[in-house]
């Protein structure tokens, strides 16, 4: 059997030390490369929560999380770091951008903190990145100086740019209205599908939800449901 | 670019209003102690030229006949009265030559140069002055003291026949050059000189005092013939003349002494000087990574959520401290930049309002290549130290609080 490219078993997360608050109850959920998945569930149910586990930004209080077939209990923080800077990739419902950068600095950035300097190729491999976006022509902009959906599609290509096997998206379109969001989520399955990236996607519309491979619904910190779209 | 310091400049130029604001400050830091330094260095520099001008670094004298020291200068002390010893009587160093050759051997010794003095008075007409008889060895003795730069007219003199006189002293006599100049020694004798040249060492005993002959004839007007009442040493270190002067006591049981026992006030002075320019600028210093700290302090604050996305992208702990400590440096740099300009321009400025009533500047205020690197390299220091606190903070966000929206 091959590494999923993400695998939890029983990870449960609380917070605080004299009040503690139980967010995770016991998660189990296995996320194999190149997959869709939609992550649905009301609002305090641990959404984020979950995503800040799975993108190495925080550890889970117990269980196991192996993130492609590492046991990240295994990794020191330089080592999370690593790893979370080579797989994964991440957008925002606030989209992120440094406002200090251009659009193209704010994609390249990743390429250039992987390698550790800055170069010419990085920009390069940016404009691309943009050009996938349907921005190229607005490069040098600073980002303050974009609408809402080209912000989102800017982030987009910044969490794409190293092609990492796994982009986690908290409410990628949670901020824009109907049709921006429609077409940001449309980018972002467009690129499921052709550079089969795994994809895990919070969102509280039931229609993008139906429009992934698989739904997961998380209650109170627990999984209620885990199940396939059939399209 | 490295990652860190392309971070670095573009958050500096985010916020280019604090950034611009924190270099005028450390620019005004560094260009007070760039003028400061060059100040006070200048002002020692010209204290110790003036006084070194009509001193030798380190004069040897034959060893006192009783156990009494006298304080003085060689004329003041043979003039002081006293009973105990022959009044007036100009004694020679046994046995000089010898003890010159030896201490011309020695590596810390530039030039040793012979001397006879003693007190005399000059008589033109029915004017009479006293004054104090230097014979020399002309050659040598420019070596030891300069005066061959101060003359303000005329030679030194180049025959026995011929005399040089301080400025003041040719005032007051009105003497000219060329006039003849009649000089009785303390002990009796009498010559005739003709006035070669005219100098002015800019020390007012000197100047009213001095008459300057060939060491042949100051023997003979001293009754001293072959002999040398001291001998006057340049030595290589300006600043060891005390030790100098020390280890050629225990070596020769002669009396000597070194330009800075008979400027003791002086030298305190100068240090006690030096000691409350450094204090000056450790506060400015202080002031400057105070000024810096704080804008990052903000900064990193201001940039909680930056720096979670970035942390979130991979960049390392250490890597992001590095961004807030070359922000620290580059805002040292910057300046420094502009405060050596701006040290540099003051000097200039207060070269050109500092002179005295014929426009000649009071003295050297030169902003060394070295003072300018200095400061600059202590600003960037500084920029760096300030930034250390601030950049561990950044360091030690956790991204998954940084980027929470809330
Ligand atoms: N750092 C923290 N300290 C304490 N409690 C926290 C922390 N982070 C999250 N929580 C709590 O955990 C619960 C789940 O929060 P989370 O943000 O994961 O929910 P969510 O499902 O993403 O909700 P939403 O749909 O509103 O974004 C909330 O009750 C929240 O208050
Ligand atoms: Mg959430």
């Amino acid at each position: 059997m091959t590494d999923a490219v993400l695998d939890l078993q029983g990870v449960t997360k609380d917070f605080g030390d004299e009040v503690v608050t139980h967010v995770l109850k016991g998660i189990d959920l296995r996320i194999e490369a190149g997959e869709l998945t939609a992550l649905v569930g009301p609002s305090g149910s641990g959404k984020s929560t979950l995503l800040n586990l799975l993108g190495l930004l925080d550890r889970p209080t117990s269980g196991v999380l192996r993130v492609l077939g590492r046991d990240i209990a295994a990794l020191d923080d330089t080592g999370l770091t690593e790893l979370r800077g080579r797989s994964i990739g991440f957008v925002f419902q606030f989209h992120h951008l440094l406002p200090a950068l251009s659009a193209i600095q704010n994609v390249m950035l990743p390429l250039s903190i992987a390698q550790g300097r800055t170069t010419a190729e990085h920009r390069a491999l940016a404009l691309e990145g943009l050009r996938e976006v349907g921005l190229a022509e607005r490069a040098d902009e600073r980002t303050m100086r974009l609408s809402g959906g080209q912000q989102q599609r800017v982030a987009i290509a910044r969490a794409l740019i190293g092609r990492p096997p796994l982009v986690l998206a908290d409410e990628p379109t949670g901020n824009l209205d109907t049709a921006t969001a429609d077409e940001v989520f449309e980018l972002l399955r467009g690129f499921n599908r052709r550079a089969k990236m795994a994809f895990l996607i919070v969102t509280h519309s039931p229609e993008l939800a139906a429009r992934c491979d698989r739904i997961v619904t998380l209650v109170d910190g627990r999984i209620v449901e885990d199940r396939a779209v059939r399209h | 670019m490295p990652i860190a310091v392309f971070l670095a400049l573009q958050f500096l130029r985010e916020g280019k209003a604090a950034s611009g604001l924190v270099v005028a400050a450390v620019g005004v830091g560094v260009s007070v102690i760039v003028f400061l330094s060059a100040l006070i260095s200048g002002l020692q520099t010209s204290l110790i030229e003036k006084t070194l001008g009509s001193q030798a670094h380190v004069v040897v004298r034959p060893p006192e006949e009783r156990a009494r020291a006298v304080r003085g200068s060689a004329e003041g002390e043979l003039v002081a009265s006293n009973e105990q010893r022959p009044a007036q009587r100009v004694r020679s160093i046994v046995g000089w030559q010898r003890i010159m050759s030896e201490l011309a051997a020695d590596p810390a010794v530039e030039v040793v140069t012979p001397v006879v003095s003693g007190p005399g008075f000059a008589v033109r007409g029915t004017a009479s002055k006293s004054v104090a008889v230097l014979g020399v060895d002309i050659s040598s003795y420019v070596r030891v003291v300069e005066i061959d730069d101060r003359l303000q007219a005329g030679t030194l003199p180049r025959s026995g026949a011929e005399a040089a006189i301080g400025s003041e002293l040719a005032a007051d006599l009105g003497i000219e050059l060329g006039d003849k100049l009649r000089l009785q020694a303390a002990g009796g004798r009498t010559e005739l000189f003709t006035v070669s040249g005219v100098f002015r060492l800019g020390n007012r005993e000197v100047d009213q005092r001095w008459v300057l002959v060939t060491l042949r004839s100051g023997q003979t007007l001293l009754d001293l013939v072959g002999g040398a009442s001291s001998l006057e040493l340049r030595i290589r270190e300006v600043f060891s003349a005390d030790r100098t002067a020390e280890y050629i006591v225990a070596r020769t049981g002669l009396v000597a002494e070194s330009w800075m026992s008979t400027n003791a006030e002086l030298l305190t002075a100068l240090r006690s000087q030096s000691a409350s320019s450094v204090l000056i600028q450790v506060f400015v210093v202080l002031a400057v990574s105070i000024g810096i700290a704080s804008v990052l302090v903000v900064s990193v604050v201001q940039k909680r959520r930056e720096i979670g996305i970035l942390r979130a992208m991979g960049l390392s702990r250490g890597r992001t401290t590095m961004v807030f400590l070359v922000q620290g440096g580059v805002l040292g740099l910057l300046g420094s930049v502009v405060g050596v300009s701006a040290g540099i321009a003051v000097a200039i400025a207060f070269r050109g309002a500092a002179v005295d009533a014929r426009g000649e500047p009071l003295f050297p205020i030169e902003v060394e290549p070295t003072l300018a690197l200095t400061s600059a390299a202590i600003a960037i220091a500084t920029g760096l130290v300030a930034a250390v606190l601030p950049a561990i903070r950044a360091g030690r966000l956790d991204p998954a609080v940084a980027i929470r929206h809330d």
